[in-house]
């Protein structure tokens, strides 16, 4: 475990020679960076500037085609900006070695596939990654103790290990999504990335989600879920707005979940309340 | 704690799957020896084993076989041991294919290498080539149709799962109305052309079987070195993308592979449908969809049904080998579908 976990924060910080900023605080962010991403010949995201820090769980909020998806996936690596950057841990993200990008940036797709016939554990196994393999293709190390110790942790904190030897297709929606939750959380990442994680779950199983989540960030990961529901989304540490591929608002709930914003972003007459600390958002209509 | 923690390139536990490969390996020694004792001259299976044994030794010595181990060695032998290897073939590459293309219903022919091997097949026989250049031809024309595929469906650097599907579709019926075309042409030969395209695999010597056997061994060869991969991909594009798998050159490699395999395969015994499609899903039922395990068990299970599948259609009225595989594969697969209706 500990060895895992030194390996990790070695390859965080393996230094970039020319930063003059403060690696302190450097070190400890996802960051976006004036960044424009192209959908086609569509604008998707346009001079976005955002940080998400570590150990901070961030919404990002938006209505249909507000750009949330493709920032996503922008910050991931898995598509190119047309301009901008991102920074990971203080480093362009595209100097990352794949290997290490994939262990320190975890992603958890929108409705994403499990092979029904598979065990549990066998898909929380596949969260180990492929970066460090011969021309990513090919596991050139041995499977580890240390591996079988970060797919147990995973399992264990999702409350998925009672039933590691299940096979997915016995499994409810919910379960499900706990056991993606695993799999991204076994590389022990630094950030982890969430397209709608709450997507089709009833109300109870997307709390849990949000649960499990939230004890990660308690623990130091730095989260950033794209979230439909308005008040799943005030339950995050920080939201940002998107509006038509650009930055709405950016703060806490109780900033970016105003009346003003929400018919800006969303086109709607909206009543947000405060109750028992929290805020709800009332539609009206 | 450790004492829970297993080795998951054997998972699901090692302890259950154990017999059931070992009764799988059962069944494959048993089809060899049955296929080769069961013909014109019946050989009992213990002279089965003993003229392979001594065709074993001999090959080391040098020395004369004699009565039945002629006929073990140089008529039956090579029939079944290209059936083991096109059955294999067909198994890894369908089960390949249904894990690159995430769908469960690609089997090794979808990009075109069958109707290719075919048109191939049909230009030699009704031109009147030697019988010896066929195959080749086959081969030329099945590759040919799998790089026009891949050419057709390429965006930029990148082949598009459902493009490649579509372009295969599209390549296969082209080359199929030329195949009709030409079979309707040439019609004296047409008995000829069915004949190889419903696959056969009375011809094969050992010449033929040298020939297939670097195709499959390299083809299979790769696609089980990326199994951990594409298992990964089983998560879907992106999030493979995400965990590092460079998912594009994945797609190119287990297309060139498998269909590099297939085309061999298709260009020396014809179309044998359905082995492809139905091996993967029986071995997935049983051995879970794990591809370090899926794919060479597949590759036994596949070759152990296709020799037996030619051992029927060389006892049988069936007569074809290819024709026995879909009957019995058609309403295997509706079986298995209405199982997985009524789970």
């Amino acid at each position: 475990m500990t060895e895992i976990q030194d390996i990790q924060i070695q390859v965080a910080q393996t230094p970039e020679p020319q930063t003059a900023e403060p690696q302190s605080l450097e070190h400890q962010t996802l960051e976006a960076r004036a960044l424009h991403v192209r959908a086609g010949t569509f604008a998707a995201v346009q001079d976005v500037n955002a940080t998400f820090p570590a150990g901070v769980f961030t919404a990002v909020i938006g209505p249909n085609g507000a750009g949330k998806s493709t920032l996503l996936r922008a910050l991931l690596g898995l598509s190119t900006p047309e301009r901008g950057e991102v920074r990971l841990l203080g480093r362009r993200l595209a100097d990352w070695p794949r290997a290490a990008r994939a262990q320190t940036l975890a992603y958890l797709a929108q409705g994403e596939g499990l092979p029904d016939t598979a065990q549990v554990r066998d898909v929380v196994a596949l969260g180990r990654g492929a970066g460090a393999w011969r021309w990513g293709l090919i596991p050139t190390r041995p499977w580890t103790d240390a591996d079988e110790l970060a797919v147990t942790d995973a399992l264990t904190r999702t409350d998925t290990l009672r039933f590691e030897h299940r096979r997915v297709s016995e499994l409810s929606g919910g379960e499900r999504q706990r056991v993606s939750l695993a799999r991204a959380l076994a590389s022990q990442p630094r950030f982890l990335l969430l397209d709608e994680p709450t997507n089709h779950l009833d109300l109870a199983y997307a709390l849990d989600v949000v649960r499990y989540v939230r004890c990660e960030v308690a623990g130091g990961l730095g989260v950033v879920a794209v979230l439909h529901d308005l008040n799943l989304a005030a339950r995050a540490d920080a939201l940002l707005l998107l509006h038509e591929g650009r930055v709405l608002a950016a703060g806490s709930p109780a900033e970016v979940l105003t009346p003003a914003l929400l018919h800006t972003a969303y086109g709607i007459q909206a009543q947000v309340l405060r109750h028992e600390g929290r805020l709800v958002v009332l539609p009206q209509g | 704690m450790l004492s829970t923690i297993h080795d998951p390139r054997s998972i699901p536990p090692p302890r259950r799957l154990l017999p059931r490969t070992l009764a799988l390996l059962a069944v494959l020694l048993a089809s060899i020896v049955l296929a080769v004792g069961l013909g014109s001259v019946f050989i009992p299976p213990s002279e089965v084993l003993g003229a392979l044994w001594r065709g074993l030794l001999s090959l080391g010595s040098g020395a004369e076989l004699s009565g039945n181990d002629i006929i073990v060695w140089q008529i039956r032998l090579p029939r079944v041991v290209m059936g083991l290897i096109v059955g294999a073939c067909l198994s890894v590459c369908g089960a390949a294919f249904q894990g690159v293309f995430r769908n469960p219903l690609a089997d090794p022919y979808l990009l075109g290498v069958a109707s290719g091997g075919a048109l191939g097949a049909t230009v030699g026989i009704v031109a009147g080539w030697p019988r010896s250049s066929i195959p080749l031809s086959a081969l030329a024309f099945a590759l040919a149709a799998v790089g026009t595929t891949l050419a057709l469906s390429r965006e930029g650097r990148r082949f598009p799962p459902t493009r490649l599907i579509l372009a295969g579709v599209v390549v296969g019926s082209v080359l199929s109305a030329f195949t009709t075309f030409l079979i309707l042409r040439g019609e004296d030969r047409a008995r000829q052309v069915l004949a190889y395209t419903l696959g056969d695999l009375g011809f094969s010597g050992w010449r033929d079987v040298v020939t297939v056997l670097p195709y499959a061994v390299i083809g299979c060869g790769v696609l089980m070195a990326l199994a951990r991969a594409l298992d990964t991909l089983q998560l879907g594009d992106l999030t493979a993308r995400s965990l590092g798998v460079p998912v594009e050159r994945l797609r190119l490699l287990v297309v060139l592979a498998a269909s590099a395999a297939t085309a061999a395969a298709v260009a020396y015994v014809g179309i044998i449908g359905f082995v492809g499609l139905v091996v993967p899903h029986l071995v997935r039922l049983v051995w879970g969809a794990g591809h370090r395990v899926l794919l060479p068990v597949s590759a036994v299970a596949g070759a152990a049904l296709l020799v037996l599948a030619d051992l029927l259609s060389r006892t049988t009225i069936l007569s074809q080998v290819g024709v026995v595989t879909t009957l019995l594969g058609g309403p295997f697969f509706l079986w298995l579908l209405a199982r997985g209706r009524s789970d």
